[in-house]
């Protein structure tokens, strides 16, 4: 049914997937499982039609495929159903089945026709719940998902995605999804399933492909491997990076920051203390909360409940004046502002809070290391590296005592990686405490004194420097692997 | 700065050009009458040019000068002595009518476009009702010095000038282009994005004061005074390189934007060119320069997907 032979694919010159294999047969549930990161979503978007691939072949059915835009992927029986779903809330359910392909009598939409259509597709899912007729916005999470996937019937797909299906969902609508997936699999398609979750991979899967590092691991029966064998093949890795040293237990001074039962929207019963001088990496899942934790202690998305010292802030400049510092995750949507100079950009924080006593930009650049620390070179034409570390300078400027990064190498050259990393201890050592995210499990583990791993906005555990990474990945999917 | 390098060699090119078509031009006298006709435009330009950077627009500020040379008249009807009373009250309307447009863009989230577009059909509304049409009094010789003296205007064209390049190197200047080019990064670094609005607001409003004073002076007292230069000041801005937006472009070039314009114009006229022809120059001109901007654009927003 589908063979995707050797595909690769590079970003603003990163590569993100390299010789990559996929085959699914008509009627199989085939896993695609790998860390943040690993390439599951874009080599899906590859199949989509959303992305071309630079090298590789996509086939289907026998016959090679290329796809300049998703709508030829699904002319050719690709159907994908995203996290975020692709529907109008405003519209009904039929309208949205049959968006951009209405069927038509006489020049006029037959919305008679796609009630029709649609309810008959809901009947052979044995969904009553609700009818063609429902406002999307009135519908469940669970309810909308069976919509994408009445859409995806309504077109004939024969190769369904579904991209992280169980993420929003609860408990009990999972299983209600396992039994739409089992039906389409009576119906002889070929179901993609991407998932962290390992368990739900053992419950549906008749093949796994893992995916590490943008390259193709293994692809196996799902019989013929235990969990505890897919966590290693998902984050074995050799260990060729370096890192500075930890910090020694006598350099780990003073409590900077305290949280306490800390809650919002998104969290839920947070514990952290920061002290100086060391580095507290975060771990979790895509979801888990990591991204909100930051945000929240920062006070760009506040905690609205708990005990925060020395001061919970409501607001970022709160935080800003609490003496904490955001490197924020997407460096060009939250970090800078692209048609300003290097030097409009490392005083941007200074400038917004009215700091005095600023150190001179050009001893900042040297200290981030900032090559060729030019000042009025606009950011937009500096590499990822450059320009992460044009935002780490932006909060050196004010020398904040607690700072907060959020996945602080994504998207970096290696040397430039590097740099960060020495920075990172380096501002540890003289006293600040640091929290970080990482989605690499190794660049976590290397760098941090100690690890708190995030599940579903909450600490699922801690654990001490240099963990295996088979450990924290089990406390972060709790599919209780032995560690 | 290197975007505004077009706008000076366009500008270049456009003086020689009526220096050689009218040598008047080039005397004294002929310039000083040249830059007191400029001085209102770009002291507009200078207005808008803060919110547009800023991401947003403002198209109340030629009701806004109406307004204020129709208030002015009324007022002083030929006192003397209520010149320097009505000056302050024209420059607190400005401040005020700006600090509205501000606060209702920012704190109730209604897109400029359309706050402005109402505020310049209020103020229009509220100049005909009051005036029925024909605007009365006079204004006081104290007060047409401004426009018609050229040293007066020159001299308020060359603070105005400095006043706004000060501005910009300072910290508010910063965060407010900043802020235009990227409010999410902005806020996320402390700054305070409303207030630097509102503010770009405020000094759109003051121009449109002082430019109202220039006007009355240069051009006399009528209900249709400002009529269209909310869309000059736009035009010149654009023309500039300022990118409509927010986040590029610099305030010396907006000006020289609204200097090329007036000098389009003025070379239009001593070729005998009909005046009503300038809508139409304008026209091309703004979709001419944001298609041209556009090119520029790379689409640097849309970072890659999440792998």
């Amino acid at each position: 049914m589908l063979r995707m032979t050797g595909i690769g694919k590079s970003f603003l010159g990163i590569r993100v997937l390299r010789g990559i294999d996929l085959s699914a047969t008509a009627g199989e549930v085939h896993a695609v499982v790998g860390e943040n990161g690993a390439g599951k979503s874009t080599l899906m978007k590859i199949l989509a039609g959303v992305h071309q691939p630079d090298e590789g072949t996509v086939e289907i059915g026998g016959q090679i495929r290329s796809f300049a835009h998703p709508v030829e992927a699904q002319r050719a029986g690709v159907a994908i159903i995203y996290q975020e779903f692709n529907l109008l809330p405003e519209r009904s359910v039929a309208d949205n089945v049959f968006l951009g392909r209405e069927p038509t009598r006489r020049g006029l939409v037959d919305r008679a026709a796609m009630d029709e259509a649609t309810s008959r597709l809901l009947d052979e899912l044995d969904e009553h719940s609700f009818g063609p007729r429902h406002l999307v916005k009135d519908l469940s999470v669970a309810q909308q998902q069976v919509v994408e996937i009445v859409k995806a019937l309504s077109v004939d797909a024969r190769i369904v995605v579904m991209d992280e299906p169980t993420a929003a969902l609860a408990e009990h609508e999972v299983d209600l999804l396992y039994r739409l997936i089992r039906r389409l699999q009576g119906r002889g398609i070929a179901v993609l399933y991407i998932s962290h979750r390992l368990r739900e991979v053992f419950d549906l899967a008749d093949r796994v492909t893992v995916l590490k590092d943008g390259a193709h691991v293994a692809t196996v029966a799902a019989t013929d491997v235990t969990t505890a064998g897919l966590v290693k093949m998902m984050v074995g890795r050799e260990l060729d990076a370096y890192f500075p040293p930890r910090a020694e237990e006598s350099a780990i001074g003073e409590v900077l920051l305290t949280v306490r039962n800390g809650g919002n929207g998104k969290l839920d019963g947070i514990d952290l203390d920061l002290r100086a001088g060391e580095i507290v990496g975060v771990a979790g899942l895509q979801g888990s909360g990591r991204s909100s934790l930051v945000k929240a202690v920062f006070g760009a998305e506040p905690f609205t409940r708990g005990e925060m010292t020395p001061t919970r802030p409501g607001s970022v400049r709160a935080g800003v004046a609490a003496g904490i510092g955001l490197v924020t995750e997407d460096r060009k949507a939250e970090g800078l502002a692209l048609n300003q100079s290097v030097r409009d950009n490392a005083l941007l924080v200074a400038r917004a809070i009215g700091h005095r006593s600023r150190a001179a930009v050009s001893d900042l650049l040297e200290r981030v290391k900032l090559a060729p620390p030019r000042q009025e070179t606009e950011v937009k034409y500096l590499s990822g590296g450059n320009q992460q570390k044009v935002v780490l300078a932006k909060w050196l400027t004010v020398s904040p005592r607690v700072l907060l990064f959020d996945e602080p190498t994504r998207g970096v050259d290696v040397g430039a990686k590097a740099a960060i990393h020495d920075l990172m201890r380096e501002l540890a050592d003289s006293g600040t405490a640091i929290l970080m995210i990482s989605s690499e499990l190794p660049e976590l583990i290397g760098m941090s004194d100690r690890i708190i791993v995030l599940r579903d906005g909450r600490v699922a555990g801690h654990l001490p420097a240099g963990s295996a990474e088979e450990s924290v990945m089990a406390l972060a999917a709790a599919d209780g692997v032995a560690a | 700065m290197k975007r505004a390098i077009p706008i000076f060699v366009v500008l270049a090119g456009l003086l020689v050009a009526i220096a050689a078509a009218n040598p008047f031009f080039l005397e004294p006298a002929g310039f000083l009458a040249f830059l007191k006709r400029v001085a209102p435009l770009a002291i507009l330009a200078a207005g808008q040019y803060f919110v547009i950077v800023s991401g947003e627009f403002d198209l109340s500020v030629g009701s806004l000068v109406t307004v204020e040379v129709v208030v002015a008249a009324r007022l002083i009807d030929g006192d003397e002595a209520m010149t320097w009373p009505v000056l302050v009250l024209l420059v607190v309307i400005g401040l005020l009518v700006g600090l509205v447009n501000g606060l209702v863009t920012t704190k109730l989230r209604v897109p400029s476009f359309i706050t402005t577009l109402g505020a310049m059909l209020i103020l229009s509304g509220a100049v005909f009702l009051w005036t029925g049409g024909a605007p009365r009094g006079a204004l006081s010789q104290g007060f047409r010095v401004f426009g018609r003296e050229g040293v007066w205007a020159v001299a308020i064209l060359v603070l105005v000038v400095v006043a706004a390049v000060l501005l910009m190197r300072a910290d508010f200047g910063r965060t407010l282009v900043a802020a235009g080019d990227n409010e999410k990064a902005a806020r996320l670094s402390g700054v305070r994005v409303d207030r630097v609005r509102v503010f770009a607001f405020v000094l759109s409003g003051l121009s449109a004061a002082v430019a109202g004073i220039l006007l009355g002076g240069f051009a006399g007292v009528s209900a249709q005074v400002g009529q269209s230069l909310e869309f000059q000041a736009i035009t010149a801005v654009v023309l500039g390189g300022v990118v409509l937006g927010g986040g590029r472009g610099h305030v010396v070039a907006a000006i020289a934007g609204a200097f090329t314009l007036e000098a389009l114009f003025t070379l239009l006229n001593l070729h005998g060119i009909s005046g009503a022809l300038e809508y139409a120059v304008q026209g091309v001109i703004i979709i001419a320069a944001v298609a041209v901007g556009g090119l520029r654009l790379p689409s640097l927003r849309l970072s890659p997907s999440k792998v």
